[in-house]
């Protein structure tokens, strides 16, 4: 039990390994990382989560200890300090310090994110609508909308909320360049698992990449509040080997193609 | 007397120019914005504290849809934009700036009352009507669903009909313009009408977190003001600021919103951080540690606060570096922040004190903002908010911050000053309770929260995927805690009024040194018989 409890705190914030593409009930940690992106962020928030525990932890222990230490029954009388300069220099450069070592991280993260690799091998073009996605497959010339199944078109399977009639499908091991756009209103492509969150904005064209190393489902939703179906336009991504990808985009070619 | 004996009945609540009526009159306002805004509130935990829908449908169903109009995902976005609203306008507001601004700075300063009388009233009811006004754009054309930024092109006239949003605007339009006459009114009462002898450096430090967040007000507000004007005539005569149909950008919005937006977050708890130096200071018997260091700490945070604004928008597309400046200047704010948490630590260190439920709900301001502010340092990070943004983490650390921070800041000035506003001193045993029920419910609403933002779960929606349904039932019992707190805090404001101990001029034995403590309670119409001196 007592185990039990520990390793659930312990775990707290800290990225599961456990379970794969989709929230899980209970959870407290992210989404298990398959992109490098994500990977970077994994790794940058346990190290932040360390920092800010140890900083909450400080605070309270100091809390904690002024209030037992210096009770009015403790204490009955106070002292009438009002500076110490050495102690309030020390405050404000230990906060910058460890401030500048959270900065190092951060930028690179941010700039491995936001630097998207030139040879990106294929183009993914998601156009937010009320309230479904819009696939374009440039390169492949397809294009189709993604529509959430409604509660009785769930099947065995099946996740309420989060499952689409057409997932978008990405081949495996494959750097694809995002690109997104807003077809009406704002809205926010986003799949925890990759750790990418692309604002759809109508008038503009935003940029990322993601590389999915897991073949799997993975499950997102809209981040950017859009009216009143906000919370019922699902992202569900197919992640497939390059092999089936191929097949895949034969299949559908009939149905979804562009080219006539 | 004569000319200035007391009016009373309409003439004394309705015509007031007295600054501590007015004050009275704003946190009448503020608890009848907080039980609304917190009815709100409740409303969505219950509907969120299972999966599927519960709740808003019988909402919609109400009298054939003609009170809310019939949809229920758009009633629950209208409970969202609403709650907001009213908790940042109309209850946090009124009750830090406005009421215990009203009455506390002029008596802190020596001054018989606020520099323009007449503009204070205008400005308290202003901000009535204002409220009225938010109030009833709930209840036609379907509500405004857009959330308190108000992002176009939801906000448009084709995605959002009818008067509602334009009602929305100007009820903003009035609370704006009445912050701002507000705002006018305490620069010109702090930097005129001082005490002989009491320079800036000598001011109680609550009067300086006032007049620091007048500023930001006078200079955030007619922002807002423009870009809602803009929206304005977007939606009814045919400009497009931010329709890229016409040329505009929705992203225009988004920095003229959060140039105003950001540094209103700091408007709401900067009066905090002076209520909390006062109450610590007083309860521990020492005086404020540093007390230089924290005036210029808040001027700083409020300087600062002009620059960071885009870090609310760092998903929207920005260049790289431009993403570099904001996650550097946002991080910069953790450092002054950390001189306030550590000061006030100071100030306790070597104390007397006494657990009196102003310092209870002080100290527990002082925790629980130092969760909130580290949750800020890692939503900071421009690159890992690829993770965050919009979701509940986020839900979670403004709360800590300003639904704990500012409130437990509001509930101590309450405590801390009643005595001296009413004559009446309120029940230590109610107080307790009331600050243990509060500090339980908010920790376990908001807790849970961080959660389900690390597992993903967006802000702003009615309904969730049934792996969340866990931790959002805990978060929901806790809102009925809290709730159930902030009702009882209006037993304890019958109970004080109706059975209250008469309090003397100083119920907190000599150990502030704030001219307010030197009047009788309450204090007389016009506070001061000579101008007090200082020394």
């Amino acid at each position: 039990m007592f185990k039990r409890l520990l390793f659930s705190v312990l775990s707290m914030f800290v990225a599961f390994s456990a379970h794969a593409d989709q929230p899980v009930p209970w959870q407290m940690g992210f989404q298990k990382s398959v992109t490098p992106i994500m990977d970077g962020f994994v790794a940058f928030h346990d190290m932040l989560f360390y920092i800010i525990t140890a900083v909450t932890i400080f605070v309270v222990i100091l809390i904690g200890y002024v209030c037992v230490k210096f009770s009015a029954k403790n204490n009955p009388v106070p002292s009438k300090t009002s500076h110490n300069t050495l102690i309030e220099i020390i405050w404000t450069a230990v906060p910058v310090i460890i401030l500048v070592i959270i900065a190092v991280p951060s930028m690179k993260t941010l700039y491995f994110n936001e630097t998207i690799p030139e040879d990106a091998e294929m183009t993914l073009k998601v156009i937010g609508k009320q309230w479904y996605w819009e696939y374009q497959y440039p390169d492949q010339g397809l294009s189709f909308e993604s529509n959430i199944l409604k509660d009785n078109e769930l099947k065995e399977g099946d996740i309420r909320l989060l499952s689409v009639d057409n997932p978008v499908v990405i081949p495996v091991n494959t750097t694809v360049r995002l690109q997104s756009t807003g077809g009406d209103v704002i809205h926010n492509w986003a799949v925890p698992a990759f750790g990418t969150k692309l604002e759809a904005v109508p008038g503009r064209l935003n940029e990322g990449w993601i590389r999915v190393r897991e073949t799997g489902t993975y499950y997102g939703q809209c981040s950017e509040l859009c009216g009143k179906d906000h919370g019922f336009m699902p992202v569900q991504v197919e992640v497939v080997t390059k092999e089936e990808f191929k097949n895949w985009v034969e299949k559908v070619k009939p149905e979804f193609g562009t080219e006539s | 007397m004569g000319d200035h004996a007391n009016p009373t009945g309409f003439k004394r609540w309705f015509m007031s120019t007295n600054h501590k009526d007015i004050g009275t009159l704003y946190l009448i306002l503020a608890i009848i914005g907080g039980i609304i805004g917190g009815l709100f509130s409740v409303v969505m935990r219950m509907e969120l504290a299972e999966p599927g829908m519960q709740y808003f449908p019988m909402l919609a169903a109400f009298m054939d849809g003609a009170v809310f109009g019939g949809e229920a995902n758009q009633i629950y976005n209208v409970f969202l934009t609403a709650h907001a609203f009213i908790m940042v306008f109309f209850m946090i507001m009124p009750a830090l700036f406005g009421g215990f601004g009203n009455w506390f700075v002029p008596l802190q300063i020596g001054a018989p009352d606020m520099a323009f009388p007449r503009m204070n009233n205008i400005s308290f009811w202003l901000l009535a009507v204002a409220l009225l006004m938010l109030m009833a754009s709930a209840f036609v054309d379907g509500g405004v669903g857009t959330g308190w930024t108000v992002y176009p092109p939801l906000s448009n006239q084709i995605f959002q009909s009818g008067m509602a949003v334009d009602m929305g605007i100007f009820a903003l339009h009035l609370a704006g313009a009445a912050s701002i006459l507000g705002a006018i009114n305490m620069i010109v009462t702090i930097l005129n009408m001082r005490a002989p002898g009491m320079t800036l450096h000598k001011m109680p430090l609550f009067v300086w977190s006032i007049l620091i967040t007048a500023f930001l007000l006078v200079l955030a507000l007619p922002v807002l003001a423009g870009a809602i004007t803009m929206l304005l005539t977007d939606r009814n005569f045919g400009t497009s600021f931010f329709d890229p149909a016409g040329g505009g950008d929705p992203v225009f919005w988004q920095h003229l919103f959060w140039f105003f937006g950001h540094p209103e977050v700091y408007i709401i708890i900067l009066p905090g951080f002076g209520i909390i130096s006062h109450v610590v200071s007083t309860f521990s018997k020492k005086p404020v540690f540093g007390y230089l260091g924290m005036a210029y700490a808040m001027a700083s945070i409020g300087v600062v606060g002009f620059v960071v604004w885009a870090h609310h928008m760092y998903t929207t597309g920005f260049d790289v570096d431009t993403l570099a400046y904001f996650t550097i200047a946002t991080m910069v704010i953790a450092v002054p922040t950390g001189i306030k948490i550590f000061s006030w630590i100071a100030t306790m260190w070597g104390g007397s004190i006494e657990f009196k439920t102003p310092m209870l709900f002080a100290i527990g301001m002082i925790f629980l903002f130092t969760v909130g502010g580290v949750t800020g340092v890692v939503l900071a990070n421009g690159g890992l908010d690829r993770v965050f943004h919009d979701t509940y983490y986020v839900v979670a650390h403004f709360h800590y911050t300003m639904s704990m921070g500012a409130i437990f800041s509001a509930y101590a000035a309450f405590y801390y000053w009643i005595g001296k506003m009413s004559g009446r001193q309120y029940n230590e045993c109610l107080g307790k309770i009331h600050f243990w029920l509060t500090f339980i419910g908010v920790n376990i609403t908001f807790f849970p929260q961080h959660f389900l933002g690390l597992a993903g779960m967006p802000r702003r929606i009615p309904d969730y995927p049934d792996a969340f349904a866990g931790w959002n039932y805990v978060s929901s019992v806790g809102s009925y805690i809290s709730f159930a707190a902030a009702l009882f805090f209006i037993y304890i404001i019958y109970h004080t009024l109706k059975h209250g101990e008469k309090c003397e001029n100083d119920p907190w034995n000599d150990t502030s040194e704030t001219l307010e403590w030197t009047l009788p309670s309450p204090p007389d119409f016009h506070s001061y018989d000579e101008i007090p001196k200082i020394k």
